[in-house]
């Protein structure tokens, strides 16, 4: 047993209201530097939906995450045995997405606003592509571009997580009376198996031992691209201006000094949730090697109970230290995606085993207004809190999005949810009657105190409750003067690059 | 004059490359790079960048093997037959390397996007190369068996610049456009550590990567070494 820890997010959906502040909390931290002013490490898109970049789940395009090749685990992007093919295609990546399948950043022409000189029509501000200075005829594609079902069916038909949907399920996306969204907020995922570090020509991407916190060396980086292609997430973004490719950084000064993220930090919904796991990294490749209804059942298995005093052993052993083991045993990682089983990950069928977890949302019961009650929805009458196959959200495109397409993980996550649902409402209004809330509780294998604690935490939890972050002892001096934060704001770690003589950029 | 241009320069380009190179490498890591635009645009790089570097490639390869084994190079062409087809391969791929770097050129004066990151010395990297590649195939085709005199007169010089003991006499005799291009070769190795060309030096990595394992980790508790996470590949 090789005892390490995780850093891992959880994300409730059912909470989540698209607001995007997380995004531009993000994006003000991070990444408000030229060559990067179209990645979105955080991003939220709606579901369905194409996302950003278009398509990024349509792996038979960008041919991103692993695949089974006989007993051997093997970068989809190979394609062929032996890393050579890699290298092979090291000049020209056919898999490789291009800034048209995010978008063209722009700007607008402000100045046009103030200056122009008085006339009959009003002054307009034309767009301007940040990339080439030039105006732009129009915009066609933005971060979020589909919001809120925009574009429809167009983009949301094309969402590859609905295959296997029957063409009645499908009428989610056409039909008005069944139409249905919900947000879908991404950030890197922090993979145990990362495709991203697998696929590196030059070494630049690691995984961090102490909080596996997946980053790229920007010093090492020589812009081969194949981080972008071999993630099945996209989360790795080319630079085009340094020629470096960057990614989602979890917030790692912030989360060394046990401050939330910036992202989960802002989130008005408060939808997101931060802790510690403790896992075996010795069963890493075994559990990316499971079979696809079996494999978010392996990636709990891999997660180790922080309260069993052999793991605590094991833990203490490889240097993992008492204030993070107390954070991983008051985790709302571990409780959300292990005790609790209500949190899934994202498309582990792409065998990264991706550390970032979300409760699958709930959605009201599909109904017709029957004539002989009056035209109303008597909840009295329908199973209205428990029928989860009636959902607007059909179960399979849940599954086919947060557990490999097992069906059972999903309505198990949200029968609990429900289950705690009625259990409040005896509570607060004492409609259910006791008999009902022992019921859907035992059904399900919550007990009270388990009920009591998910309400808390995914409704009222503080923020101490909601980001159990230990402080991580570097006990390395900070390179960047206090002084000089302000002008580093958005580029530590980066650099723009440095004027060489002749004015030059290399 | 031909001491000066082939008996110092050559000290001259390799000194400012080493030196170049240990001086970028220390002061601005961060600049090395191969400064891929596949991103901005790539249906165009398709048909340049294929061509031009499987072609570029093979020939360098082809002039640094024969360096070391001239004697083999002279024997292989001892027999007409197997000095065509030599030749031949190697004419075929100097004009796929140079319909590559066409391509290239154009791509990048022709499209805004990636005009908008070429820098002048991304221009004059395109220069260098096209006359290298202009006078490679000349001397290919106007004077006969090229692969034959390169190794008898060519690689002999290259080796007493190696030893120190510079006999410009080997190649005094040589065509103009041939000289250019050797001439030529020194500029670029001038170049090598001041322009994207250091993406060439960079190949360490790759080759490292065929033996590597697929993970990584790097503890700052532990050391600043990289450890390799599990032993499959
Ligand atoms: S989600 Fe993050 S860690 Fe996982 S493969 Fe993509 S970039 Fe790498
Ligand atoms: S800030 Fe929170 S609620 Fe708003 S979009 Fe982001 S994750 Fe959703």
């Amino acid at each position: 047993m090789d005892v390490r820890a995780q850093l891992s997010m959880q994300f409730n959906l059912d909470k989540c209201i698209g607001c995007h502040t997380c995004s531009v909390s993000c994006k003000n931290v991070w990444t408000t530097r030229q060559g990067a002013e179209y990645m979105w490490w955080n991003n939220v898109e709606t579901k369905p939906g194409c996302g950003y970049p278009l398509t990024w789940e349509d792996q038979d395009r960008y041919r991103g995450g692993w695949e089974l090749s006989g007993s051997s685990l093997r970068l989809k992007l190979l394609k062929g045995p032996g890393k050579l093919r890699t290298l092979a295609n090291i000049f020209f990546q056919p898999n490789l997405p291009t800034i048209d399948d995010y978008y063209e950043p722009f700007t607008f022409d402000y100045d046009a606003l103030f200056n122009a000189p008085a006339g009959d029509d009003q002054p307009v501000a034309r767009p301007k592509s940040l990339i080439t200075g030039e105006f732009m005829d129009k915009i066609v594609l933005g971060p979020n571009w589909d919001d809120d079902m925009g574009g429809s069916p167009l983009y949301a038909s094309n969402d590859p997580n609905l295959k296997g949907l029957s063409s009645s399920q499908k009428e989610l996306l056409t039909k008005f009376h069944k139409l249905f969204y919900f947000y879908f907020p991404r950030i890197c995922n922090h993979c145990l198996n990362p495709g991203c570090v697998a696929s590196c020509p030059s070494g630049a991407l690691y995984k961090r031992g102490e909080d596996g916190i997946v980053l790229i060396d920007q010093d090492t980086c020589r812009a081969w691209r194949f981080c972008v292609s071999a993630c099945p997430f996209k989360k790795p973004y080319y630079n085009w201006d340094t020629g470096k490719s960057e990614k989602c950084i979890f917030c790692y000064p912030r989360t060394e000094t046990s401050q939330a993220n910036a992202c989960a930090h802002a989130c008005t919904g408060r939808i997101r949730t931060v802790g510690v796991l403790l896992y075996d990294a010795d069963r890493i490749e075994e559990t990316a090697k499971n079979p696809d209804d079996r494999i978010v059942e392996a990636m709990r298995e891999i997660i180790l109970d922080p309260n069993d005093p052999k793991v605590i052993e094991a833990a203490t052993k490889n240097g993992i230290e008492e204030n993070w083991i107390k954070a991983a045993q008051n985790s709302p990682a571990y409780n959300l995606f292990k005790k609790w089983r209500i949190a899934l990950p994202n498309h582990p069928e792409f065998r990264t085993v991706p550390m970032n977890f979300y409760i699958p949302p709930l959605s009201p019961i599909l109904h017709q207004a029957k004539s002989d009650q009056g035209g109303t929805f008597d909840p009295e009458t329908t199973d209205f809190f428990t029928d989860v196959d009636r959902m607007r959200i059909p179960v399979k495109f849940l599954a086919n999005l947060l557990s490999a397409g097992n069906e059972g993980l999903v309505t198990e996550s949200l029968k609990k949810q429900m289950a705690v649902r009625i259990y409040v409402r005896q509570q607060r209004v004492g409609d259910m009657g006791e008999a009902k809330v022992k019921a859907a509780l035992s059904d399900v294998g919550l007990t009270e105190t388990d009920a009591e604690d998910i309400y808390r935490l995914v409704t009222l939890g503080t923020f101490e409750e909601r980001f159990v972050i230990p402080t991580t002892h570097r006990e390395i001096k900070s390179t960047t003067d206090p002084r000089t934060m302000y002008e580093k704001r958005g580029i530590v770690g980066f650099g723009t690059k440095k004027k060489e003589f002749i004015g030059r950029q290399w | 004059m031909d001491n000066i241009l082939f008996g110092a320069v050559p000290y001259i380009a390799i000194t400012i490359a080493i030196l170049g190179s240990i001086w970028r490498y220390n002061s601005n890591r961060f600049s090395w790079s191969s400064q891929s635009s596949q991103f901005l645009e790539n249906k165009t790089l398709f048909f340049g960048s294929f061509p031009w570097h499987y072609g570029i490639i093979l020939i360098l390869l082809a002039h640094i093997v024969v360096i070391f084994v001239p004697s083999l190079m002279l024997k292989w062409n001892g027999s007409p037959g197997r000095l065509y087809a030599f030749e031949l391969i190697g004419l075929a791929l100097g004009f796929l390397a140079l319909f590559g770097l066409l391509t290239l050129i154009y791509r990048r004066l022709s499209n805004t996007r990636v005009r908008a990151v070429t820098s002048s010395w991304d221009v004059l990297v395109l220069i260098i190369l096209i006359i290298q590649v202009v006078t490679g195939l000349g001397n290919a085709i106007l004077y006969k068996w090229g692969s034959n005199w390169y190794a008898a007169s060519a690689v002999p010089w290259i080796w007493s610049i190696i030893t120190l003991s510079p006999k410009t006499a080997y190649i005094a005799n040589l065509p103009l456009i041939t000289k250019i291009h050797i001439f030529n070769a020194m500029v670029f190795i001038t170049f090598l550590p001041f322009t994207r060309f250091v993406h060439f030096l960079a190949i360490v990595g790759p080759l490292k990567y065929l033996f590597r394992s697929y993970q990584m980790v790097r503890w700052y508790s532990r050391s600043a070494k990289t450890e390799n996470l599990r032993q499959y590949k």
